[in-house]
């Protein structure tokens, strides 16, 4: 236990005296959260929106004054038939188009409900989203005014459509991203370059011909990143929360013991590259190219899997953190538990096992 | 006698697929001798060492270091043996101070010891004032020398040596072959791979690795006298010529 601790003190060392890796650190998880949860809460601002107004009536006008005085959106633009709708979708500024579908007010009055259609541009899905969930708001909230005082209810019924990317079935949250992101960097990147440092230098040899056994000298080496890698994971869960309140509806017990289960599938990965990798940078690059863009990229991330050619999609089920962002979108947003994530656990739990075992087998050839 | 050899290694093998890299080498090394292991560049002797300090399986013959067979207790060989390879192998961002502690804490010494073993060595190698400095800032030279020393901080009973010297400039090589004298004569077995003939001669007896096989061994003037040459340079280029 003594040489263990001694062990580990030395990787600690090596992590507080290597400014870039204190960078890498300390400075990415803090710089990431900040750049995605800032660019992402700007854009839910000041979004261009179209409207069709065929029925151009004193209900449509008093929606169309709500929404036009909301914060969230700005230059509204009006559109005289649906041939055009198309084309401001495609000009780019516009995010959004409702239309009121004919005689709005007379059916409202007659037959106690109106359709209103709310097409998104969903080739971003967060502010898609978002914009449907805003308009949605603000029409219950008219309806809920003009019902005050009648006995049987108005009803404006919003029918929400995706445009470009209609399953919108991962909806793109950023902290769960980043925490993944980070988690393969901090934990697979950090890990497999620094095992591979102690081979480029020679220390490597030195303590496998001390009486430390194989295993000891790796453990030795993982345990200083998956304490890190806890703390990261903190810190953006704290800073998600306190900064740009986001609600973690699940059970934090549950997120803790997904994360663990996830960085040591990200360790196994790390240890895995070290085994073929021979110097630092291709550890680095491996990691780079076969870990974090298949990630960002691949895992829905940034990108929903459903808008993903076919192919990809299929190789978005090999990649872990597709299955752990899933779990944790799952606890995060909406607050389910084992229950409903039951085979998402099981899967990352299997390629967990795979990679760990994978990787002390490539460990043991290597030493032979 | 027969206690007297440390090392003993009877047709010792080594296969990488279809390729022998050691073909069946038998040799033994003394108490306190300084054994010369030579050989160009893929004659196998790196390969020979490494199965010799347990971080290689043999593909057959037999091999017993310090008194445990290479098979059966590597562990056992672990503790009883120093290495220090043709990189140098101390960490750099690392203090003098802070090397010597975790080298010494994974050969399990306790913390008295350490303490005692790191005033001896940092007097005897004059490092009073750059005890507390990290290792990069030191000299090629003094890291080499520290550790050499480092790799002795357990007393092994045989230290083995990957071409210690590379890369030193003559004089340092001069003050390291002074060391290992001295570690040899305190009855430490000293068992080094090099390339520089001039060091050859230093040794107690050398062996001639040539393909994988050993095609000479005895002490280098026997050497000499049975090849009818002035030098160990001399009586390698013959053997390795062929």
């Amino acid at each position: 236990m003594k040489r263990f601790i001694g062990f580990i003190k030395k990787e600690f060392y090596h992590i507080f005296r290597d400014k870039r890796s204190l960078f890498i650190l300390f400075g990415m998880p803090i710089a990431q959260i900040m750049l995605f949860g800032f660019a992402i809460t700007n854009e839910i601002n000041n979004v261009d929106i179209a409207i069709l107004d065929k029925s151009k009536d004193v209900t449509t006008q008093e929606i169309i004054n709500k929404i036009s005085s909301s914060k969230y959106f700005s230059n509204k633009q009006l559109i005289e038939n649906e041939a055009e709708i198309a084309s401001v979708f495609k000009k780019g500024k516009v995010k959004a188009v409702l239309i009121f579908e004919n005689d709005f007010s007379k059916k409202l009055i007659k037959e106690n409900k109106a359709t209103i259609q709310i097409i998104t541009d969903a080739t971003d899905p967060n502010t898609a989203n978002t914009i449907s969930n805003f308009t949605n708001s603000i029409l219950h909230n008219y309806q809920q005014e003009i019902n005050k005082d009648i006995k049987i209810a108005y009803q404006i019924i919003p029918q929400t459509q995706m445009a470009y990317n209609a399953e919108l079935k991962s909806v793109f949250m950023f902290v769960p991203g980043v925490m993944t992101i980070i988690l393969m960097l901090v934990s697979a990147m950090m890990t497999s370059i620094s095992i591979t440092k102690e081979k480029e230098l020679g220390t490597m040899e030195i303590l496998l011909v001390s009486p430390l056994k194989p295993f000891q000298v790796i453990i030795g080496k993982v345990v200083p990143y998956i304490f890190l890698s806890v703390i990261n994971a903190i810190v953006i869960i704290v800073l998600s929360i306190f900064i740009f309140k986001m609600p973690v509806q699940g059970s934090l017990i549950m997120l803790g013991a997904e994360s663990i289960l996830f960085i040591i599938n990200a360790l196994s990965l790390g240890i895995l590259i070290s085994t073929f990798s021979e110097t630092q940078q291709t550890a680095m690059l491996v990691s780079f190219m076969g870990l974090l863009l298949p990630v960002m990229l691949l895992s829905g991330f940034i990108f929903p899997i459903s808008s993903l050619p076919n192919i990809l999609q299929i190789i978005s089920t090999i990649i872990p953190a597709t299955w752990y962002i899933i779990i944790l979108k799952g606890i995060m947003l909406k607050g389910v538990g084992l229950a409903i994530l039951w085979k998402e656990t099981l899967i990352l739990l299997g390629m967990t096992v795979f990679f760990m075992a994978l990787s002390i087998k490539k460990y043991k050839i290597r030493l032979e | 006698m027969k206690q007297t050899n440390v090392i003993k290694v009877e047709n010792l093998t080594k296969m990488f697929g279809d390729f022998t890299a050691v073909n069946a080498v038998s040799f033994e090394v003394k108490k306190g001798e300084i054994f010369g292991f030579l050989g160009a560049n893929g004659a196998g002797k790196t390969t020979a060492m490494k199965m010799l300090i347990g971080i290689s399986t043999p593909t057959s013959g037999d091999a017993q270091v310090a008194g445990f067979d290479v098979y059966k207790n590597p562990d056992d060989i672990k503790k009883n043996i120093g290495y220090m390879s043709q990189k140098f192998a101390l960490y750099d961002d690392l203090t003098v101070k802070e090397n010597i502690t975790f080298f010494g804490g994974i050969y399990g010494l306790s913390r008295h010891q350490i303490k005692e073993k790191r005033c001896q060595l940092v007097e005897e190698l004059g490092l009073q004032e750059v005890v507390n400095e990290l290792v990069s800032s030191l000299p090629l030279g003094w890291k080499q020398k520290l550790a050499f020393s480092v790799a002795l901080l357990h007393d092994p009973k045989i230290i083995f040596l990957d071409e210690p010297t590379g890369g030193v400039d003559p004089i340092t090589r001069r003050q390291f072959w002074e060391m290992i004298y001295k570690t040899a004569h305190n009855g430490t077995t000293v068992f080094v791979t090099t390339h520089y003939m001039d060091e050859a001669e230093y040794c107690d007896r050398v062996s001639i690795m040539v393909d994988g096989k050993i095609e000479a061994l005895d002490s280098p003037k026997k050497l000499k006298e049975h090849f009818n040459v002035a030098s160990m340079n001399d009586v390698f280029l013959k053997l390795a010529r062929g």
